[in-house]
């Protein structure tokens, strides 16, 4: 989409990037200014989901297989963080030392994951992965007897923030007259991460790699005739996936100074999934589009005692009963009236409105192409 | 470029919806300042009814505190509660306690779980706001070094003490099974009582674990019962604990069922039925009854809101113990009312609150209670 | 030995109540290849909507026997259930048919979470209580302890399982049901009414959730909300293994769920000489799960349907 929608003038091109360039560096300060500082914290999250759903994007949306365990990498990633990064073994290595190995053991589980579950379609394929994500959790919440290696439910606190040169981002910071309280140095950490993953992801969609991907997700007998090693090219895409989970979870331990099993729920992984089906599957910007939206919307509810005092004049319904409720309506109506996504990939859209026969035909070629 | 569209929607989505909550007066046209305290506790999911009742009690205080008048600095102020959901997330816990920082609340009671109030005390620490919550139990959450962290409610390492010699010098235990739900609650109440009771000469022959979902526990009850117990220890809260003395009795255990204050409450008679009776339970503080305003608390409250569920009476004294330092400071302002809290000496309808160093309850007393008769009586209180 | 026996009897209850929601769970996969993670939700649903009825029969002056007031509030749960799903089914999953697969699974998330709030709104945030109408003295066999409820559970499953077979195999509405099943398309130009026969089988499975809510509430003797969520992922995790879409294999998945975790719990420790506890169950529930799929790849009784389409 981004290529075929470039502007007809280079030079068009080039201001359309400087502003949005100037807009995201801009956008903490008019978030914090607009809408106070939680909202910075927010942005930051929604970062994070992003690196996460590109990640699970490249399991779901280019390979068509059904994770619902991906909560797993980000949890490892999260851990190992906070196992060389925490006073919980008096390791204090630094964030880019860290990072790297935490994204290799996601990776090396990937595989793990992987290999058994190769001969696996559809929803088969997602009770497994459901399974490994709930296996993950459960050791992570129960390892601390007989040896103390994850510290149980209670959590490890106290875990190391981000620090360069010195500068820990976990304290407000001012650079020449310019106060950046936590909340933004993590914005533009997270936002350098988040823009390299997202050019990675570009990179991967037009590679050899990323067509074997695609062709196996369409049809994986087909592929496999054309030649391509169906085996590793999946192995490749759990570990490639594993691979954004584990940095997310570094990066998420760092800025919460603090992690329990709790943020490591199944119902993450069915979070993270919604974003990609609802934005798009397989097509970028749709990613992003719904990594963005299902971040912001559960905390703009929080305002709904607000609008309905403004509207109404006093709160009919107190908004922590509504939240969660419009919350599931709104998924229900955006998946009826944009069943292909928000922003849905040129390709997708072509196939589902053109006639019935080849929607049909992309439907059940989607998953389980052998059945 | 689309994305610009993209991010520069949301942005302005986003916008639209804040600004809709700000322009809210903090003066009224009379004169009172208003004063905002957060209340945070998860009010949706499976812990939601007792996230609504820590509210519901810190919203009876507040009430009755408005009802009385408050003059601080020569002002008349009014209280008004912010409750938000933190839905028992640790990630959402940080995004609202921000979000109340930035709503200039001057304290907030909460939040109800360990793992929610821990990483959100930063947030708080860094604005220099009290935090005091009404029923996080563990030992880490006020040993963070964070002068303003403190708690109405006895910690795990308290309660599992005394839990664990009543178990085995009063009740007589000797054979002894260990459950918990592998909360950070139940994981570290089972803890800190195995320990008690091991020193105190008691044998842990089992150690079962559950979750905080279940509600088949007769696999773990088979397997206890095969190493013959006497006492039963359960760290966990009423929804499990409920099905489990049912469950206990139908299985022909005769062993008998102890558990902490997440089981004493009304709602585990009602869930155990007639396997409720001889039930033993621990509680922080002193009976209701037996304070100053203690059953006159529980008539009000449950006129209003319904029966407590199990926090709600110390909700209500984490406000009031914060009010009580506002009036010493004769001020709201966050600096003043956190340099009065440690020297806190309040009666509350939970029992005499004082807080240590690190802002626990200093010395404690522990009340046990038992099922007699469908009904919680008081056995004795432990100092 | 006794314990051996008292765990399996354990394992047996626990099977079929997963079995008792794995049933309709299945039947819907069955025809429509999707998971409806609001099976779970619909039954929460039937298990509340009984507990209303009970609750206001027994504030009445009526002095109805506990079994009639039990069996009222079944009987009014079934027919709500059944128009709850079928509105769902109407509203939310209809028009995604034609839509990519993972769609209807999103909307079904959303529709799970939107009951579970709508039940938080009606019937609060507390548990309920299942008053103690049903007797649950236990027997005792050959040391082993059992109830009157768990046999009547198991054998309740039993026939729930052979009459939705008998229904599948022998009759018109079943036949439709197989040929919508295999192709859509092919069924509707045979001149089978597709819509009526999923709608029908929405029906029947909300009809089967509301039997199996007020059965899991009556049995553990609470309802929540929120009770739902892990019902229908130990449904759905039963149904996989049994074969989804198949159901004698849901019913088989489903005993032998309840089985794998009953033994891990009791067993889990000794096996590994001390080193795992009873809060590895669920591992090792999982961990068969995903040994059986590795040989299996479409369950334990799945090949039939595998060869479906």
């Amino acid at each position: 989409m981004l290529r075929l929608a470039l502007p007809r003038s280079r030079r068009a091109a080039r201001n359309a990037l400087i502003l949005l360039a100037v807009l995201l560096v801009a956008l903490p300060f008019l978030t914090e200014l607009a809408l106070g500082r939680s909202w910075v914290r927010v942005l930051d999250f929604a970062l994070l989901y992003i690196i996460l759903a590109l990640g699970l994007n490249i399991v779901v949306g280019y390979a068509g297989l059904l994770d619902l365990g991906y909560v797993a990498f980000y949890a490892l990633g999260a851990y190992l963080y906070a196992w060389l990064a925490s006073p919980h073994f008096g390791l204090h290595l630094p964030f880019w030392a860290v990072l790297p190995l935490g994204a290799l053991l996601a990776a090396v589980f990937g595989v793990l994951l992987g290999a058994p579950t190769l001969r696996l379609r559809g929803d088969y394929l997602a009770i497994v992965t459901l399974g490994f994500g709930e296996i993950i959790r459960i050791f992570m919440n129960n390892l601390n007897a007989p040896v103390n290696i994850t510290n149980g439910p209670q959590g490890i606190n106290l875990i190391d923030p981000v620090s360069l040169a010195g500068l820990s981002f976990s304290k407000t910071q001012t650079f020449f007259g310019l106060t950046l309280s936590s909340a933004h140095l993590y914005y533009y950490l997270f936002l350098v991460f988040t823009l390299a993953t997202v050019f990675i992801a570009y990179r991967l969609e037009d590679s050899r790699i990323g067509r074997a991907w695609i062709a196996i997700r369409e049809d994986e007998v087909a592929a496999a005739a054309m030649g391509i090693n169906t085996r590793n090219v999946k192995l490749l895409a759990f570990a490639m996936g594993a691979v954004f989970g584990g940095l997310a979870g570094g990066l998420f331990a760092a800025f919460q100074g603090f992690i329990s099993p709790e943020s490591f729920s199944l119902w993450e992984s069915i979070l993270i999934l919604c974003m990609i089906v609802l934005g798009g599957m397989g097509h970028i910007p749709g990613v992003i589009l719904g990594a963005l939206l299902l971040t912001v919307l559960p905390e703009a509810l929080r305002y709904l005692g607000d609008w309905q005092r403004l509207a109404l004049g006093k709160v009919l319904l107190e908004p922590t009963d509504l939240r969660m409720l419009l919350f599931g309506a709104a998924l229900v109506l955006m998946m009826i009236y944009r069943p292909e996504g928000l922003v849905p990939s040129p390709q997708r859209k072509r196939e589902f409105h053109a006639e019935d026969s080849v929607a049909e035909q992309e439907q059940a070629s989607l998953y389980d192409a052998r059945r | 470029m689309r994305s610009v569209h993209i991010v520069g929607g949301i942005w302005c989505l986003g916008l639209l919806l804040g600004l809709a909550g700000c322009g809210q007066k903090t003066d009224t046209a009379d004169g009172t300042k208003v004063v905002r305290i957060g209340s945070v506790a998860p009010l949706t999911g499976p812990q939601a009814h007792l996230g609504k009742d820590n509210e519901n009690g810190a919203r009876l205080a507040v009430e009755e505190i408005n009802a009385q008048g408050l003059t601080l600095g020569g002002k008349r102020v009014r209280l008004e509660l912010i409750g938000e959901d933190d839905q028992a997330d640790p990630k959402t816990a940080t995004i609202v306690a921000q979000k109340l920082i930035d709503s200039g609340v001057v304290a907030v009671i909460g939040h109800l779980n360990s793992g929610t109030s821990i990483p959100a005390s930063k947030y708080y620490h860094d604005a220099g706001i009290p935090q005091i919550s009404p029923s996080a139990t563990a030992i880490a959450y006020t040993a963070q070094g964070y002068n303003n962290t403190f708690r109405v409610m006895a910690n795990d390492e308290q309660q599992g003490r005394v839990l664990g010699s009543y178990a085995v010098n009063t009740m007589g235990a000797r054979r002894i099974a260990i459950i918990d739900d592998r909360t950070a609650y139940g994981q570290g109440l089972a803890d800190e009582f195995e320990k008690a009771a091991r020193a105190a000469g008691g044998e842990i022959v089992a150690r079962e674990y559950t979750h905080d979902r279940a509600t088949d526990f007769t696999a773990i009850l088979t397997a206890i019962k095969s190493k013959n117990p006497d006492l039963i220890f359960f760290g966990g809260m009423d929804p499990q604990a409920g099905p489990m003395a049912q469950q206990m009795k139908r299985l022909g255990l005769t062993a008998r069922f102890l558990g902490g204050d997440g089981i004493q409450n009304l709602n585990f008679i009602k869930l155990a039925g007639d396997a409720a009776e001889g039930v033993t339970a621990s509680s922080p503080g002193l009976p209701l009854e037996a304070m100053p305003g203690g059953p006159d608390f529980k008539r009000r409250f449950e006129a209003k809101y319904g029966p407590i569920q199990v926090y709600a009476p110390y909700a209500y004294d984490a406000v009031m113990v914060l009010v009580d330092a506002m009036r010493r400071a004769d001020s709201y302002e966050p600096a003043k009312v956190l340099a009065e809290l440690p020297k806190t000496d309040y009666k509350g309808v939970t029992g005499h609150i004082r807080f240590d160093r690190k802002g626990d309850t200093e010395g404690g007393a522990v009340t046990l209670y038992q099922v007699k008769h469908g009904a919680w009586e008081v056995l004795e209180t432990v100092k | 030995m006794d314990i051996f026996l008292q765990q399996l009897i354990n394992g047996l209850a626990l099977g079929s109540i997963y079995a008792l929601v794995a049933l309709g769970y299945t039947m819907v996969y069955g025809i429509l290849e999707l998971i409806n993670f609001a099976h779970g939700e619909i039954t929460m649903m039937g298990a509340m909507i009984a507990l209303t009825v009970i609750g206001a029969l027994l504030g009445t002056s009526l002095d109805l026997p506990g079994l009639m007031v039990v069996l009222a509030g079944v009987l009014v749960a079934i027919p709500a259930c059944m128009l709850l799903g079928y509105t769902i089914e109407k509203v939310a999953y209809r028009p995604l048919r034609r839509a990519p697969r993972l769609a209807p699974l999103i909307t079904a998330i959303g529709v799970s979470i939107l009951l579970q709030n709508a039940a938080m709104l009606i019937w609060g945030r507390q548990y309920i209580s299942f008053p103690p109408l049903i007797p649950q003295h236990s027997h005792e066999i050959l040391g082993a302890h059992i109830t009157e409820l768990q046999i009547f559970i198991i054998l309740l499953s039993l026939l729930i399982m052979g009459g939705l077979w008998l229904l599948v195999q022998k009759t018109a509405l079943g036949r439709a049901m197989r040929a919508t099943a295999q192709a859509k398309d092919v069924a509707a130009l045979m001149g089978v009414n597709v819509d009526r026969v999923i709608s029908a089988t929405f029906l029947i499975g909300s009809a089967l959730a509301a039997i199996a809510g007020v059965m899991v509430s009556a049995y553990y003797g609470l309802a929540h909300y929120y009770m739902g969520f892990m019902l229908g992922l130990k449904a759905f995790s039963a149904a996989v293994l049994g074969g989804i879409g198949n159901i004698a294999g849901a019913m088989l998945g489903g005993l032998m769920l309840g089985v794998i975790e009953a033994l891990g719990a009791g067993y889990i420790g000794d096996l590994t000489g001390g080193f795992l506890g009873s809060h590895y169950q669920d591992v090792f529930a999982f961990f068969v799960l995903i040994m059986v799929l590795v040989f299996r790849p479409s369950g334990l009784l799945g090949e039939r349907v595998a060869s479906r389409a």
